[in-house]
C-alpha cells in the first residue's frame, strides 16, 4: 500500500472516473416508482421478443444468421451467465468448472432424449433435479474448502465429466450423441410469420423465445431470492464466512445451496441448448467455456444481474460481429481480465454492495496475503490457520 | 484387469517416478508463491509452457539432429535447461509484475488476484498459439495450435536391468536432475539470507517489514526461484516428451497443482512427496484402469485430499515446517 503511491493514484482515478455517472443513474432508478420500474420492465421483455427481427440483424452479425446467433451463444451466455452469478457474485465462491452443470443437463436431454424416447418438458424437469443433485454432490465435500481450493476442485470436477463423457462408449464416447429430438410443438399459433411454439430444424428463433422464457423466470427466481434471507446470508458468507458462522448464519447449508441453485439453472440451459443443437460431443463443453462465462460474470460485474447480462451478452456478440476478434478472442479475454481486474475489479456494471466490498479486499476470499498495512490485514491472520474453511 | 496391473508394476513404477519428478518441479513454484502470498498462482503452468518452447527453439536453432547419449546429452540438457530457466524466470516476474502487483498493492481481494491470473494464463497460452509458436518455428498460422515435433535428439538406452525393472537413461536423468534441483532449493531456503527472507514473509509478512525485509524483492524472488524450476521441468519434459504445443502447460499445472496440495501446500519437501505419490497414483491407476483414465484418476486422488486431508501428507506451510 505504502510502497508505490504515484501508481496507485493513477489507478485510483482512472476508476474513479469511470464510475461517476453510473452512480447518478443508480440514485435515480433506487428513487423511481413502482410504476415507473415495471414500465422499463415491460419495454425489456418486449424489446427483447423483439430482438431477433432481421432488421437488425444486418448490423448485429453482417456474417451469419442474427437469430441463430443469438440463440447460440448468445441467449445461452447469458442464461450461463446469471447461473454462475449465483454462486460467484451472490456467495462468493469461486467455481471454475461450470460447464460441467450444462454438460450433465446437456447429456440429461440426449440420453433420455434418444435411448429412453423421453419428452423434451420431462427432461427439463429430471435435468433440472439431476443436475442440482450433481451440484449437491460436488459441493458437500469440497465446500467446506478455503476458496481458491474449491476453484481448483471444481475445475477439476469439471474435466472429470467431460473426460468421463469422452471414454464412457455408452453415451457415445467421443462421437458424442445425434438425433437428440426437438422439443414437441405446442402449436402452430402463427403472429408476424413466426410460429413461436412450434420447434423445428430451420427457425431459431422459438428456441430463441424459450430461453428468453427461461432466463426471465430464472430472474424473478434469483433476484425473489437475492433479496430475501438467503440472499442476505449469502452476502454475508462472502463478505466474511467466519463472521457469519458466529452469527449463526449456518453457512455451510447456504454455500451448498447456491452450489445446486447455480448447477440446477445451468442444467436447465444444457437441456433447451442439446435440445435444439441436435448433435452433442464432450468437446463442447472445455474448460474454456467455464472460464468465458466466468469472464462474462466478472466483467460484466458480479453480483449484479443486468451487469452480468451486459457481460455476457458482449463476450458472445463481439466475436461474432467483428471477425478479427475471432482468432484474437480468448487473446483479449486474458488481457480484458487482467486489465480489468487492475483498473476496476467490481466490473461494468457492478452491484454497489459489491463495489464497496472490493474496495475493502473482501468480497470472496479475503485479501491476498503478504500486504503490509494494506485494508485486508485483519483478515489475513485468520487466513493463514488451515482449518477455517476459507 | 489385476494381472495387467501386476505385469504393469515396474514399469509403471519408473515412468511414475520419472513423471512425478516434473510435477514435484513445477509444484515448487505453486507451493512457493502459496507459501509467501496466499495464491494460487493459475498462470504458472504458463511459466512451465514457456519453458517447453524456450527449450524447442534452442533445439531446433542449434540444429541438434543426431542421437545425444552419454555426457553429450547431459551437457545438451544443461544448455537448454539454462535457456529454459531464463525464459521462464521472465514470464514468472513478468507476471508478478503485469497480474498480481498491481492489485497487491490496493489490497485487492484474492478472487480478483485469481481471475486476474486466469486472464494471464488464457493470454499467455494464445499468445504463444498465434504469435510467437508459429513464429519461433516458422509453422503456418494454424500450426501454433497444434503439438511442435522436437527433432529425435535422445539416443534412449537401457541403464538399469535388473529382470522387470529396466530404467532408461532419460527416464533416469530426469529423476536425478530434479532431485538435484530440489536438495539445492532446499538449502538454498533454509541456508541463505534470501532464503531466510522468504521464510520470514511466509511466517508474517507483517513482522518480516518490521525485521527490514524487503517485501517486494522477496516476492520477486518467490516468483524467480519457482519460475526457475518451471524452466527446468520444461527442458525434461522435452527430453523425455520430445514435443510441446501451446496447451502443455493446463492439465499438467493441475496436476502439479494436486502435487503441491497433495503433499501440503507451502511446503518444499511436500512437494516432492506429492510429485512423486500423484506420479505413482497415476501410473498404476492408469496400468489399472486403462490410460484413457489417467487424468480422471488424478483429478479424483485431487478432491479425495482436500476432503480428508486438506492440509496434505507432511502437513502446510513455508513457516511452520521451516520448508
Amino acid at each position: 500500500m505504502t510502497i508505490t503511491k504515484g501508481n496507485a493514484n493513477i489507478l485510483t482515478k482512472s476508476r474513479q472516473t469511470m464510475s461517476g455517472g453510473t452512480q447518478r443513474l443508480r440514485d435515480r432508478w433506487a428513487a423511481a416508482p413502482r410504476g415507473a420500474r415495471w414500465g422499463v420492465y415491460t419495454a425489456l421483455i418486449i424489446g427483447a421478443l423483439l430482438l431477433p427481427s432481421s432488421a437488425i440483424g444486418g448490423f448485429m452479425t453482417p456474417r451469419s444468421d442474427w437469430a441463430t446467433v443469438l440463440v447460440y451463444p448468445i441467449a445461452v451466455y447469458v442464461a450461463l451467465a446469471i447461473g454462475l452469478n449465483v454462486v460467484v457474485g451472490y456467495a462468493g465462491l469461486l467455481d471454475l468448472g461450470y460447464v460441467a452443470f450444462f454438460a450433465i443437463g446437456g447429456y440429461a436431454m440426449a440420453v433420455l432424449g434418444t435411448m429412453w424416447g423421453w419428452n423434451f418438458w420431462e427432461i427439463l424437469v429430471v435435468g433440472v433435479l439431476l443436475t442440482s443433485v450433481s451440484g449437491l454432490i460436488l459441493g458437500a465435500p469440497t465446500l467446506r474448502l478455503r476458496g481458491d481450493y474449491l476453484a481448483i476442485v471444481t475445475l477439476g470436477f469439471g474435466e472429470i465429466v467431460r473426460i468421463s463423457a469422452q471414454n464412457t462408449d455408452a453415451i457415445g464416447g467421443p462421437r458424442g450423441i445425434a438425433g437428440i429430438p426437438h422439443p414437441p410443438n405446442l402449436s402452430d399459433f402463427e403472429i408476424f410469420g413466426i410460429r413461436p411454439l412450434r420447434y423445428g430444424v430451420l427457425d431459431p428463433r422459438p428456441y430463441y423465445y424459450l430461453l428468453v422464457l427461461l432466463i426471465v423466470l430464472t430472474i424473478i427466481f434469483v433476484k425473489r431470492l437475492e433479496n430475501s434471507r438467503v440472499g442476505r446470508s449469502w452476502a454475508a458468507i462472502r463478505e466474511d464466512e467466519d463472521a457469519a458462522e458466529l452469527m449463526g448464519v449456518p453457512t455451510f447449508r447456504y454455500k451448498l445451496a447456491a452450489f445446486a441453485i447455480g448447477a440446477a439453472i445451468g442444467g436447465a440451459v444444457g437441456v433447451v441448448w442439446a435440445a435444439k443443437v441436435i448433435s452433442i460431443i464432450p468437446a463442447n463443453f472445455p474448460f474454456f467455456l467455464s472460464a468465458t462465462i466466468l469472464a462474462a460474470v466478472v466483467l460484466g460485474g458480479s453480483g449484479n444481474i443486468p451487469g452480468v447480462m451486459l457481460g455476457a451478452f458482449l463476450i458472445a456478440w463481439l466475436p461474432e460481429r467483428f471477425r478479427v476478434f475471432q482468432d484474437y478472442r480468448v487473446l483479449l479475454f486474458g488481457a480484458a481480465l487482467v486489465l480489468m481486474m487492475a483498473l476496476r475489479p467490481e466490473g461494468i456494471w457492478p452491484s454497489r454492495r459489491r463495489q464497496a466490498e472490493l474496495a475493502e479486499g473482501t468480497g470472496g476470499m479475503g485479501a491476498l496475503g503478504a500486504e503490509v498495512g494494506g485494508p485486508g490485514g485483519e483478515v489475513e491472520a485468520e487466513a493463514r490457520t488451515p482449518e477455517t474453511g476459507r | 484387469m489385476l494381472e495387467g496391473f501386476l505385469n504393469q508394476f515396474w514399469p509403471a513404477t519408473v515412468d511414475g517416478l520419472s513423471l512425478g519428478a516434473i510435477y514435484a518441479l513445477v509444484a515448487l513454484g505453486y507451493t512457493m508463491v502459496y507459501g509467501v502470498l496466499r495464491l494460487i498462482n493459475f498462470a504458472h503452468s504458463e511459466v512451465f509452457m514457456v519453458g517447453t518452447v524456450a527449450a524447442l527453439f534452442t533445439l531446433t536453432t542449434l540444429g541438434v539432429s543426431g542421437q545425444l547419449g552419454g555426457l553429450a546429452l547431459i551437457g545438451m540438457l544443461l544448455l537448454i535447461a539454462v535457456v529454459a530457466v531464463v525464459a521462464s524466470v521472465v514470464t514468472a516476474v513478468g507476471l508478478e509484475y503485469i497480474a498480481y502487483r498491481p492489485l497487491r498493492k490496493r489490497g485487492g481481494s484474492r478472487l480478483a488476484a485469481l481471475i486476474s491470473a486466469i486472464g494471464a494464463s488464457l493470454f499467455l497460452q494464445q499468445l504463444f498459439a498465434l504469435i510467437v509458436i508459429p513464429r519461433l518455428f516458422r509453422l503456418p498460422q494454424e500450426g501454433g495450435r497444434l503439438p511442435v515435433q522436437a527433432p529425435g535428439w535422445v539416443r534412449r538406452s537401457d541403464v538399469v536391468t535388473i529382470g522387470d525393472f529396466v530404467v532408461r537413461n532419460d527416464k533416469l536423468l530426469v529423476l536425478v536432475a530434479a532431485v538435484l534441483m530440489m536438495v539445492a532449493l532446499d538449502q538454498f531456503v533454509n541456508r541463505t539470507n534470501l532464503g531466510r527472507g522468504i521464510r520470514a514473509t511466509a511466517q508474517s509478512p507483517e513482522n518480516a517489514v518490521l525485521m527490514g525485509v524487503n517485501i517486494d524483492r522477496i516476492i520477486t524472488a518467490t516468483f524467480a526461484i519457482g519460475g526457475a524450476m518451471a524452466g527446468v521441468a520444461g527442458a525434461l519434459y522435452l527430453m523425455r516428451f520430445e514435443e510441446t504445443n501451446y496447451f502443455v502447460g493446463f492439465l499438467l499445472g493441475i496436476k502439479a497443482f494436486t502435487a503441491a496440495v497433495l503433499g501440503g501446500i507451502g511446503n518444499l519437501r511436500g512437494a516432492l512427496v506429492g510429485g512423486f505419490v500423484l506420479g505413482l497414483i497415476e501410473m498404476y491407476g492408469s496400468a489399472l484402469f486403462g490410460s484413457e483414465w489417467q487424468h480422471v484418476v488424478a483429478f479424483v486422488v485431487l478432491v479425495l485430499v482436500l476432503m480428508f486431508r486438506p492440509t496434505g501428507i507432511l502437513g502446510e506451510s513455508l513457516q511452520q515446517a521451516r520448508a
